[in-house]
This record gives structure tokens, C-alpha cells and sequence, in this order.
């Protein structure tokens, strides 16, 4: 494997070689290397780009990779990946899609992910963004994803965009069952003029199921963020929303958490917060006697962590 | 050791200049255990942060060691070996205990050893190690955090700005045994504001200050007395200006 490709690879999927288990690496819209085992089948599309990932019911402890990376500048890539997971099901996925663009023309990824997630299931989704290269082409990330959770269905999603992405509109829709649950936990961090919007629909049709949404962001430069995580609760749930964000620069974010309730017993909570380094903090780390900016990156490291 | 030379630190506020700290001068000896009470809203904070650089003064010289660090900033202080524990200490969303300690120390702390400084100030579960200093914890748990914080740093002057503020009755008979023993460990000259007879006895000197101005500055055997005293009698409101 080239070594810009593995270090891509273990910054967005904490691998550097081929992963153990299920895994399907997509490098510049063609497959760099594809591994199913005996309970997770990966299937590449016939009518489109993109692969079905099927996991057997029961299957437990075990991982599926479906990393890309883009080196050509220039190239649009779109995939659709679809993932069925079988009833009681408990598996970990690691996505996740780094740009290298040392081009003048804009690379693009669109990932749009959906989620059948059967009764009982449990998944654990880890999804990083990241762009790097000199040229001047643009990195761009729009990713949609979609998660149907079935009775009972546990999914924890992670979303994380690290740095270098020059504009990103993500877009994720959740469907609950009874019992289902859902957490997702969001950190995004922008910089230059980058800009990125994150639009979060959870619909909560089952009693007893629950969500959390967890957004820490850190605007940096001249960036600009927005963010409208919104729960629709239509059945006896509990959800709670939370943005937080820390301003630094010029940068503009605006959150607009939104609730709506259409049953009597629906509870549903929102808060949001923007504001700037705390300088209690800060002074607190100068009296260790760190300087300013140390200061500054270690309380940003912490907060994206 | 530690000279503070005519300082001032005045503010504007609305009914004109106020004088915080009003020409204090103040000498600290090396391997000593100072310290600073007085009345509320006297100026004891103040002058802590007067010498660790958290606030400038208007007027007057700081004299660290034979060298002049009026002006310098904050972490520079740091690194000649001062240190300041909070009234009120700042929480960190997604930073651990133990990160905090590390940072506090320098190097990367080890797990036995972090337990060890956050036991010396009644925080006994291994489970602290890894608890963020955010919201969840209570406030006499950040607060006995960093006092750990301070305790695990090298230094030639320690300042703690009330340690006892929040801290319950039990947890606070452990910091005193804490405060006892480290006169003889990592701090050579510690500086405690406190309130409580119980620090004061641990104290080489006393120094009082209200209204901005030293008061009384002298052994403990000397001022003790006479500030239960004073204490215990109709006057004890002396310290405070007829005004308020």
C-alpha cells in the first residue's frame, strides 16, 4: 500500500494496512481491496456505485471497514452504501473518507449511508472527515445518512470532521422504534474559510424509545458553521439535544436546536451554547506555565476529544 | 524571597477610583509557611493574583528572588516557580483529572502517583483518574482538584486562595494533615488565605490585611492570640470601614 494512502487511512480509520475482519477500502472510485466473512457479506451494487453491507443475525464482536480516500484532484465520487443488520446483531463500523488534494480543481465525496437496524441489534458507527494536500482545488464532503432503528435497537454514532475539509453539508435522518436508542456524537472543527452545515432529523415513533445528540464544534478563522439538529417525538421518548460551541477568530456559527412534540408524554430537552475560550481557563493553564496558545489548542483538544 | 515593594491596584468604578491594594509592602523569607487573613473583600485575593500575575499592578515592584517580575506575564512567573490554587477554579469540558495533573506537573503523571496527591486531599476512588473536570463534578470536587494540582508541582512559593471554601468537614480535616506535611515537601515557601484557625495554626506567620493595607504582619504565636481576641470581642467588626 502507498504510504499516502495508509496514512490516510490511520487517520480516518485508525488502521495503516488491511484491517482484520470485513472491510471494503474505496480509493478514487474504484475498490482498492474488498474482504467479507462468514457472517458480514459486503456486495457490491449492480444499478449503481456503492455496496451492501449484509451482517447475520447474532453476529457479535465483530468489525466491518469501509474507508475512502481520494488522491486525484477533480474527481466527484458518490457511493451508496446500504447496511442490513441482522436482529441481535453487535458489531462496530468504521467509516470515514480523507481527500488529498494537491490539485487546483475541487474533489468531492458524497456518502450516502443507510442503516436497517433489526430488532435487538447494537452498532457502533465511527465516522471521520478529513482533508489534506497543497493545491488549491477545493475537498468537499456531503454525506447523508439515513438509520432505521428496529425494536429494541441500539446504534452510537460518531461523526467527526478533523480538519481540512473545505465545505460540508451532512445531512442525517433517524427513524426510531419502540425501545430503540440512538446517540450521536458530533465534533467538528473548522478553519479558514471553511464552511459546514449539519442538519439532524431524529423522528422517535416508538414509546420508550430514547435519543441524545452531543455537537461540540470549534470555529476557527473566518469559517463558518450552522447547525439544526431537530427531534420529532411522536410517541412516549425521551430525547436531549445539546450543541456546544466554542468561537475563536472571525468565524460565524449560528445553532438552531429544535424540539417538536406531538405526543403528551413526549420529553424532550434542548440547550446550546456559543461562546469564546473561557478565560478562567486559560489563566488557569498560563499558571502551569503554558503560553497563551498552548493554552488555547490544549482546551480545543480537549473539547473536540 | 518574595518582596512586594509599594504595591497598588486601583479599578474605576462608578463612584470614582478604588483603591484595592493601597501601598502594601509585604517581604515573604524562603522555607516559610505564611498565612493571609482578613475580612472579606479586604484585598487578600487580590494581592495573590498581584504576585502570580493574574492581575498588574498600577503601582510598586515585584521582587521574586533578586529579579523584578512586575511585569512579567503569568506563565513566566510559572516557570520561576510560582503557583496559585483558585478561590473559584475553572472547569474543562473533555479535559481528565489526570490530564490536568499532568499538565499542572509537566510530564505525564503516573496513575499510582496522581491517587496519591488526590488522596492527600480526601478524593480517594481510583475512578477520579479518568473523570473529566467538567459540570459533573460537585464543587468541592474541582475545588479539592486544584488544590492537587498545586500540591504536585515543584515550587518555590505555593499560593492557595481559600482551599477550605466548599470543602466539608471531613475532607477538610484531611487537607490540613495535607498542608502540614507539604511545608516539607514539594513547595519551599507556601502562602494560604484562609479563614480557618486551623490553617492559621499550621502558619510560621500571620499576615493580616483589610482595607487594602497590611494590618499586622508577624510570628503566629504573636498575632494568634490576639486576633481570637479581637474576635471574640464587641469590636469585631474593627476591620471593617464605617461606611459599610
Amino acid at each position: 500500500m502507498l504510504k499516502l494512502d495508509s496514512d490516510i487511512l490511520k487517520t480516518i480509520a485508525s488502521i495503516s494496512d488491511i484491517p482484520e475482519g470485513a472491510y471494503n477500502i474505496r480509493k478514487n472510485g474504484s475498490a482498492l481491496g474488498r474482504h467479507s466473512t462468514e457472517n458480514i457479506e459486503i456486495i457490491p451494487k449492480k444499478d449503481k456505485p456503492g455496496i451492501d453491507i449484509i451482517i447475520k443475525p447474532n453476529t457479535k464482536g465483530e468489525s466491518v471497514h469501509i474507508p475512502v480516500i481520494l488522491t486525484e484532484t477533480g474527481l466527484n465520487d458518490l457511493v451508496y452504501n446500504d447496511f442490513y443488520i441482522g436482529e441481535n446483531a453487535d458489531v462496530e463500523i468504521v467509516a470515514g473518507c480523507g481527500i488529498h488534494n494537491d490539485g487546483c480543481q475541487t474533489s468531492q465525496h458524497d456518502g450516502i449511508h443507510t442503516f436497517h437496524i433489526e430488532k435487538g441489534a447494537k452498532i457502533k458507527y465511527i465516522e471521520k472527515h478529513y482533508g489534506e494536500g497543497s493545491g488549491s482545488g477545493e475537498r468537499i464532503l456531503n454525506p447523508q445518512t439515513i438509520v432505521n432503528l428496529g425494536e429494541n435497537a441500539f446504534a452510537e454514532m460518531e461523526m467527526v470532521q478533523i480538519k481540512g475539509v473545505d465545505s460540508t453539508k451532512r445531512d442525517t435522518e433517524a427513524f426510531l422504534d419502540k425501545g430503540a436508542k440512538l446517540v450521536i456524537t458530533e465534533r467538528l472543527m473548522t478553519h479558514s474559510k471553511q464552511y459546514a452545515e449539519s442538519n439532524v432529523d431524529i423522528t422517535m415513533n416508538g414509546d420508550g424509545s430514547s435519543a441524545q445528540i452531543v455537537s461540540r464544534s470549534v470555529g476557527k478563522d473566518e469559517s463558518v458553521q450552522i447547525f439544526h439538529p431537530r427531534v420529532i417525538g411522536n410517541s412516549a421518548c425521551r430525547a436531549h439535544v445539546q450543541c456546544d460551541s466554542i468561537i475563536m477568530g472571525n468565524s460565524k456559527i449560528s445553532s438552531i436546536p429544535e424540539i417538536d412534540a406531538n405526543n403528551g408524554d413526549a420529553q424532550l430537552v434542548h440547550e446550546a451554547a456559543i461562546g469564546k475560550i473561557n478565560s478562567d481557563q486559560l489563566l488557569k493553564l498560563m499558571t502551569f506555565g503554558i503560553s497563551e496558545e498552548e493554552a488555547e489548542e490544549i482546551i480545543v483538544q480537549g473539547f473536540l476529544k | 524571597m518574595l518582596e512586594l515593594k509599594n504595591i497598588e491596584f486601583k479599578v474605576q468604578s462608578s463612584k470614582g477610583e478604588l483603591e484595592i491594594i493601597d501601598k502594601v509592602n509585604l517581604k515573604l523569607e524562603s522555607g516559610k509557611f505564611y498565612v493571609i487573613t482578613g475580612p472579606n473583600g479586604g484585598g487578600k485575593s487580590t494581592l495573590a493574583k498581584l504576585i502570580m500575575g493574574i492581575e498588574k499592578p498600577t503601582g510598586g515592584q515585584i521582587i521574586f528572588n533578586g529579579e523584578d517580575i512586575t511585569d512579567k506575564p503569568i506563565n513566566e512567573r510559572a516557570k520561576l516557580g510560582i503557583g496559585y490554587a483558585f478561590q473559584a477554579p475553572a472547569r474543562f469540558k473533555g479535559l481528565t483529572v489526570r490530564k490536568l495533573l499532568s499538565l499542572a506537573s509537566g510530564r505525564e503523571f503516573p496513575a499510582d502517583e496522581c491517587s496519591a496527591y488526590l488522596t492527600k486531599v480526601g478524593l480517594c476512588s481510583a475512578d477520579y483518574l479518568n473523570r473529566e473536570v467538567d459540570s459533573s463534578l460537585s464543587g468541592g470536587e474541582v475545588k479539592r482538584i486544584e488544590i492537587a494540582s498545586l500540591m504536585a508541582r515543584e515550587l518555590k512559593l505555593a499560593i492557595y486562595d481559600e482551599p477550605e471554601a466548599g470543602i466539608d468537614l471531613w475532607s477538610f480535616a484531611k487537607l490540613v494533615e495535607s498542608f502540614k506535611a507539604i511545608s516539607k515537601g514539594t513547595h519551599e515557601s507556601v502562602l494560604i488565605i484562609s479563614h480557618q484557625e486551623r490553617i492559621m495554626q499550621l502558619a510560621d506567620e500571620i499576615v493580616i490585611i483589610a482595607n487594602g493595607k497590611i494590618q499586622k504582619q508577624g510570628a503566629k504565636d504573636e498575632i494568634f492570640p490576639e486576633l481570637l481576641k479581637q474576635l471574640g470581642e464587641e469590636n469585631s467588626c474593627a476591620f471593617r470601614k464605617e461606611s459599610e
